[in-house]
């Protein structure tokens, strides 16, 4: 058996990498690699051209060029199938809450919040705290906490400054800050 | 039922005068007990067979045949076809490669019905059924079956493309008989919903209606009559366009049903609407198979739980269901024989399977994101394992993951050693053992070894040539093999052909089977159904060579746009008494 990458000694680290890279590249498939990879491009675009006849959702070739044509083997009409992403109206979204100081975390489920007040109610409830009220000015003045929020950027921002609808969607944990690092935040450097 | 016009006359008697034959039957039965006797016969193996017994018996099947099956459209001519069978009232027909559904086959490559509809209209006035596979059908085919046939009854379209809703008006409006009206899988210029509409407000005979895969919204006031009015309806399938509270009202009118496609399963119930749903799906008595659930929320499964008992068949392919509401769900049907869900379930949902579901023998489980290269969610081995402890009847599997091993595997054959069709699809090519690091060599062996009833295989992974050795030597059953990126050599190909001796249908892609593999299978090829070989490393001359060797083969090549002159990218290899196409598009060349 040619051409065989041997697995029997070495850990083969390669095989199991999380890559973005074609899939099957670098691997005992390698000497059909070439054509597969040419295919790729060469392939989309074939089918762009011809299929404009009957460009229907799912039919179009998928954008992302590290897709081979015809694989996996499923009908176009299922890829039309609704994510499960789109069933979170009855999943909840849990985001982790922790507070400075204190040894676990909790989660809650924002969705069962209408709005922040609701929301800062019950962490101050959680967490046994006062965290005071909001003003765009000063942040959470008259208490030594204030609610942050790590955004989809990974930037930690503060509570309160955009709209509920907003936040919801952009927060993806909770952090309770504590002492100096807390007023800090609301105050200008 | 019809007998031989010539009836051959007792032994003593002189020869018919049209008779060619010079020598006399021995059979001691007139034709018209011979035709009587094979009448009775329906499989197509069968009647075959009988008919290379002699001359006579030739002529009194070709004359008692009444049904029409075509594997491959251009493995014959309709001309050759009406002039043996001239009592054909059923025909089945299949077109293009199976690869096709796979976006690998051109569009306008052929295997359009039309001029078999037209020598039909000639000869067979009497057609009663026509089911399609993979064919192209213009709203003109559509047109002539609607009108030249008055004893119509079923069509049935199954991954077919070329028409629109045009063409579906035409049938509505003229097939007085209509029973069956089947459309799946099908990909059509959905206009609008208003070609049901056209079935006549005196028209009852419908038992089968699925219009699933269309999309537009059609006239509900139109359908729940046609409903009421068909009191044989057995099986009906809507589109997504059907809203709950109207599919509330449909059960109502047809609680006899079968077969139940639902529509979209997505709606704001008001709380009387959840359980009148509820009762009326409770109601369906004789429900065997449910089907679509587009869009079901978990909040509303339950209203299905009645009606679960009693099926055979769930469909749920299009339904993202998460593991805890599918397994709340599957608890209640105890009696499920074949199951289609998504990978949504994951393993968890699997085990609820091989728990509650002991007597199942399908099972596929489709990827929900197919492109999804980095998550890689869905189900795993183990899902897998689970289903085959629980079900031990389990003999028909298709299998979408992202990881297998070769022990998980043999573990599954050895608790189901019964599978006749296996497929498995690791979906990122050539991806080994994830525990071993093994190529899963190992794995299939495994399946040909153990599982001697064999028909049908799909094989994934890293593979070697080790795989195709197993293959050759212990699927003595097999009919069907498909393959992706595996194999290391023509060797592989080689020990498939030489070894497979049921071997009728052979597709591969992307492996590194070249002109000496292609060539290995000459004699094989006319015994086969067909060959399909993409992106291969099989050149054009060879091809070349293969055609004229066989010269009852059709061997068809496709280029690519942008490859070498003497690559052959795509290569079907078909026998044909018909010699080459004449429909050939530009693209392809016949050899």
């Amino acid at each position: 058996m040619e051409g065989v990458m041997s697995h029997g000694n070495d850990l083969n680290l390669k095989a199991t990498e999380l890559r973005l890279g074609l899939p099957g590249t670098d691997e005992s498939t390698s000497k059909n690699n070439k054509r597969t990879a040419n295919e790729l491009v060469k392939n989309s675009e074939l089918l762009n051209g011809k299929s404009d006849a009957k460009a229907r959702d799912g039919e179009t070739v998928p954008a992302s060029k590290s897709q081979i044509v015809g694989w996996p083997p499923v009908r176009s009409f299922r890829k039309n199938v609704v994510q499960p992403k789109k069933t979170e109206a009855e999943t909840g979204n849990f985001v982790k809450v922790s507070m400075d100081g204190a040894p676990y975390l909790r989660k809650i489920d924002l969705k069962i919040y209408k709005g922040y007040q609701e929301l800062l109610k019950a962490l101050e409830n959680m967490f046994k705290l006062t965290i005071g009220e909001y003003s765009e000015r000063e942040g959470y003045k008259g208490s030594e906490y204030a609610p942050a929020y790590e955004d989809k950027d990974g930037d930690l921002m503060l509570v309160g400054d955009v709209p509920w609808d907003m936040f919801m969607s952009t927060c993806k944990r909770l952090r309770i800050m504590k002492g100096s690092e807390a007023t800090g935040l609301g105050s200008g450097v | 039922m019809q007998t031989d016009p010539n009836p051959k006359k007792s032994k003593d008697s002189p020869s018919n005068s049209d008779s060619t034959e010079s020598t006399q039957s021995a059979s001691p039965f007139p034709d018209d007990v011979l035709g009587k006797v094979l009448s009775f016969l329906n499989s197509d193996k069968d009647r075959s067979s009988v008919s290379l017994v002699c001359k006579d018996w030739y002529n009194a099947e070709r004359w008692t045949r009444t049904k029409l099956f075509i594997g491959n459209c251009y493995s014959v001519s309709p001309e050759i076809v009406a002039t043996r069978f001239p009592k054909i009232t059923s025909v089945t027909l299949k077109g293009k490669p199976r690869f096709s559904d796979f976006n690998l086959v051109p569009q306008n490559w052929g295997a359009d019905v039309h001029y078999w509809l037209v020598m039909f209209a000639k000869v067979y006035p009497f057609l009663e059924e026509l089911r399609l596979k993979r064919m192209t059908v213009s709203d003109e085919s559509l047109e002539i079956l609607a009108t030249a046939f008055p004893g119509f009854r079923a069509l049935s379209l199954m991954s077919c493309d070329g028409f629109s809703t045009d063409g579906l008006k035409s049938v509505a409006t003229h097939c007085r008989n209509l029973t069956e009206l089947d459309i799946q899988d099908t990909d059509i210029d959905d206009f609008n919903g208003g070609w049901l509409s056209c079935f006549p407000e005196n028209f009852g005979s419908l038992e089968v209606l699925n219009f699933a895969s269309l999309d537009s919204e059609v006239n509900f006031d139109a359908l729940e009559r046609l409903v009421s009015r068909c009191k044989s309806l057995r099986v009906l399938k809507v589109n997504k366009s059907i809203t709950l509270d109207q599919l509330q009202r449909l059960l109502l009118r047809a609680p006899q049903l079968m077969e139940l496609g639902t529509g979209s399963f997505q709606q704001e119930l008001l709380p009387g609407q959840f359980g009148d749903l509820e009762s009326a799906f409770s109601n369906c008595k004789n429900l065997r198979t449910l089907s679509g659930l587009w869009e079901v929320t978990s909040v509303y499964l339950p209203v299905l739980y009645a009606a679960c008992t009693s099926l055979t068949f769930l469909n749920l392919s299009y339904a993202a269901l998460r593991s805890v509401e599918f397994g709340n769900l599957i608890a209640y049907c105890p009696n499920l024989r074949r199951l289609w869900v998504l990978d949504t379930v994951e393993d968890k949902g699997l085990e609820a399977v091989g728990s509650s579901c002991p007597l199942l023998e399908e099972l596929r489980v489709f990827p929900a994101d197919p492109f999804d290269q980095q998550l890689h969610r869905g189900v795993t081995e183990l899902g897998f394992v689970a289903v085959s402890r629980g079900c031990s009847k389990l003999h028909y599997v298709l299998y979408f993951c992202w990881q297998m091993t070769n022990a998980a595997v043999a573990t599954i054959v050895q608790n189901c050693p019964n599978f006749t069709h296996f497929r498995l699809c690791i979906m990122n090519p050539g991806r080994p053992d994830y525990l071993t690091n093994e190529p899963m060599d190992e794995a299939f062996g495994a399946v040909v070894k153990t599982c001697t009833k064999l028909q049908r295989l799909s094989v994934s992974g890293l593979l070697t040539d080790l795989t195709f050795e197993y293959i050759g030597k212990h699927a003595k059953n097999l009919e069907t093999l498909s393959v992706a990126f595996a194999g290391s050599s023509d060797l592989g190909m080689q020990c498939v052909l030489e070894g497979c001796p049921k071997l009728r249908k052979l597709e591969i892609r992307d492996c590194p089977f070249g002109n000496a593999a292609l060539l290995s299978g000459l004699e094989k090829y006319e015994k086969m159904r067909s060959l399909w070989m993409s992106s291969c490393n099989v050149t054009i001359t060879a091809c070349q060579q293969l055609a004229r060797e066989m010269p009852r083969l059709n061997v068809e090549v496709m280029k690519d746009k942008e490859s070498d002159d003497s690559q052959a990218d795509k290569v079907y290899v078909y026998r044909s008494v018909a010699g080459p196409r004449r429909d050939a598009p530009p693209f392809v060349l016949t050899l």
